[in-house]
């Protein structure tokens, strides 16, 4: 069974990755298990600047799933590259992605630079899609024309391969996959959470302090194998699929939607042990469904 | 982790008691908690450590809404996925002379094993425990028998000394550890700035990954589920 797969020249053991904002820098992780074994990891989405995030409530449930509105809590890009960067190479030797935020064009370019020289990042992810903060993430991603200039200004100061993460939270996800690609992404990262909320009935108030939040986990599933399989007819560069995954028969169907390896959110939250759970079943269940090589099955849903 | 329950069963209107049996090597403090998965819901429930020995633990919990329901309706025989021993729990190394163990309702159960732990190392605590009215009470006479004096406050002045857990400090007092509601904990830091207390916290992980629990304190973001639930009461920003 051959479960590599490739990313923009990146060799990837299997196409499991944590995504960014449920794995933190990996350290929680590497006390339940060895994370080589990993495909690569996104780490915690990250800013110019440091960020508190939102107040708390930050989490709700809902019918299988997560809402959240953490608001990009993170130390800062300085803070990372000084701290847990170096932190992050005890646990983990493979190349990593750097996941990037900002709230203009030149916080995106000046985080992406920054980070876009450190040796142990493989690969940036330029989150545009962000649904918890005001005045940035989301914003550039609703639109193709700032989705295009986001990702100019980021390919403008980097030489590594930039995935692009689109929001889910637009009408057409096609149009912007089109614009980024047409605007140099090397790659796309889909879906981010939807917008979502939910009300306390005791309090009649919403659950959050930000009142909504994105939602994650299997009840999001079929939409990010929709949008997966509309973005790969559209665009020729890779994918990296997300949303919902929770087991390695996901995986498989999110690659044969047409991703070339798929990030796994919430699941991580719930089970500690899930993506290692989810590369151990790989095989078997590639095995059962016929397939030697993962490679070859990407966009086999496409008619 | 799996793990056997051997009660789950009802101590006073809405309040359980869950015994298990299951590993419990990891738990290290007292106000540890664990995640326990529920049947039908998609993020574990965190759940306060009350008390464990090599062969098992108990756990006191209050059934607030869908989960916490269903968690009640699970029987003896059944068996549960616990992420345990999460948290940092309660520093022992640092109690003052003379410490008060300070409990509002539910925030109660895992200060039964801190009294424990305290009184195994010579230190015998005040223990003040608060309740709304008489039939909430639980686990009164379980700490009185760890031989150390207990005084008991209800609101609405049913049993015990009328008035909240404040009301009833005794004179003498150099140290609190804490666990209850936000205003009590509040009160409490007021009456005694030293201490350690525990907070509580909409949570998704519970093992730090997330950042969904993160408070702001004077010595910078700390998440509760990790580098909490015990906070130093010097810490903490009111």
């Amino acid at each position: 069974m051959n479960t590599e797969v490739n990313l923009c020249g990146l060799t990837l053991s299997n196409p499991v990755i944590p995504a960014s904002g449920c794995f933190g820098y990996g350290r929680e992780f590497a006390d339940f298990y060895d994370i080589n074994i990993l495909g690569s990891f996104s780490f915690k989405g990250t800013t110019l600047q440091p960020r508190f995030g939102n107040e708390t409530p930050r989490i709700a449930e809902t019918p299988s799933g997560m809402l959240n509105a953490v608001g990009l809590q993170n130390p800062g890009v300085r803070h990372v590259i000084a701290h847990e960067l170096p932190e992050m190479k005890a646990c983990f030797h493979k190349p990593v992605i750097a996941n990037v935020s900002g709230f203009s064009l030149e916080e995106y370019a000046e985080t992406c630079a920054l980070l876009d020289a450190q040796e142990q990042v493989g690969l940036l992810e330029v989150n545009i899609s962000c649904p918890n903060v005001h005045g940035g993430g989301m914003a550039f991603g609703t639109d193709p024309k700032s989705a295009a200039e986001v990702t100019k200004a980021v390919k403008r100061v980097t030489k590594k391969p930039v995935f692009i993460k689109l929001s889910p939270n637009v009408t057409d996800i096609v149009s912007i996959a089109r614009a980024c690609a047409e605007a140099g992404a090397d790659g796309l990262s889909l879906i981010n959470t939807l917008l979502g909320m939910r009300v306390d009935l005791k309090t009649r108030k919403p659950i959050l302090a930000n009142r909504m939040g994105g939602l994650s986990g299997p009840a999001v599933l079929p939409v990010a194998l929709r949008m997966v399989y509309q973005v790969y007819e559209a665009v020729s560069i890779p994918i990296m699929g997300m949303g919902g995954v929770a087991c390695a028969r996901d995986v498989i169907e999110m690659m044969l939607c047409g991703a070339s390896a798929v990030q796994v959110g919430a699941a991580n939250l719930v089970n500690p042990f899930a993506c290692k759970e989810m590369i151990e079943q790989l095989p078997g269940e590639m095995e059962r469904l016929g397939i030697s090589s993962l490679k070859e099955i990407i966009g086999g849903a496409h008619l | 982790m799996q793990y056997q329950i051997i009660e789950n069963t009802q101590i006073a209107p809405d309040v359980f008691l869950l015994d298990l049996v299951g590993e419990t090597s990891m738990i290290k403090a007292p106000g540890q908690f664990c995640q326990i998965a529920i049947p039908g819901f998609f993020l574990r429930r965190p759940i306060s450590i009350c008390d464990w020995d090599a062969d098992g633990m108990t756990l006191i919990y209050k059934a607030v809404g869908r989960g916490t329901d269903a968690l009640a309706r699970m029987e003896a025989g059944d068996t549960l996925d616990i992420l345990n021993g999460l948290g940092n729990g309660y520093d022992l190394s640092e109690c003052g002379k003379k410490p008060l163990v300070i409990g509002g309702g539910v925030g109660i159960p895992p200060l039964y094993h801190l009294t424990k732990a305290l009184t195994d190392q010579g230190v015998i605590p005040t223990v003040i425990l608060g309740f709304n009215k008489k039939d909430e009470i639980f686990f009164l006479d379980e700490f009185s028998f760890l031989g150390v004096p207990v005084i008991l406050t209800t609101a609405d002045g049913s049993a015990g000394k009328k008035g909240f857990v404040t009301d009833a400090l005794p004179e003498d007092f150099d140290y609190a550890f804490a666990c209850g509601p936000l205003p009590m904990l509040r009160a409490v830091a007021q009456r005694c700035p030293r201490g350690q207390l525990s907070f509580e916290e909409r949570m998704a992980c519970g093992f730090g990954a997330c950042m969904g629990c993160t408070h702001e304190t004077k010595s910078g973001p700390k998440r509760i589920c990790k580098d909490g639930p015990v906070l130093k009461t010097e810490e903490v920003i009111w």
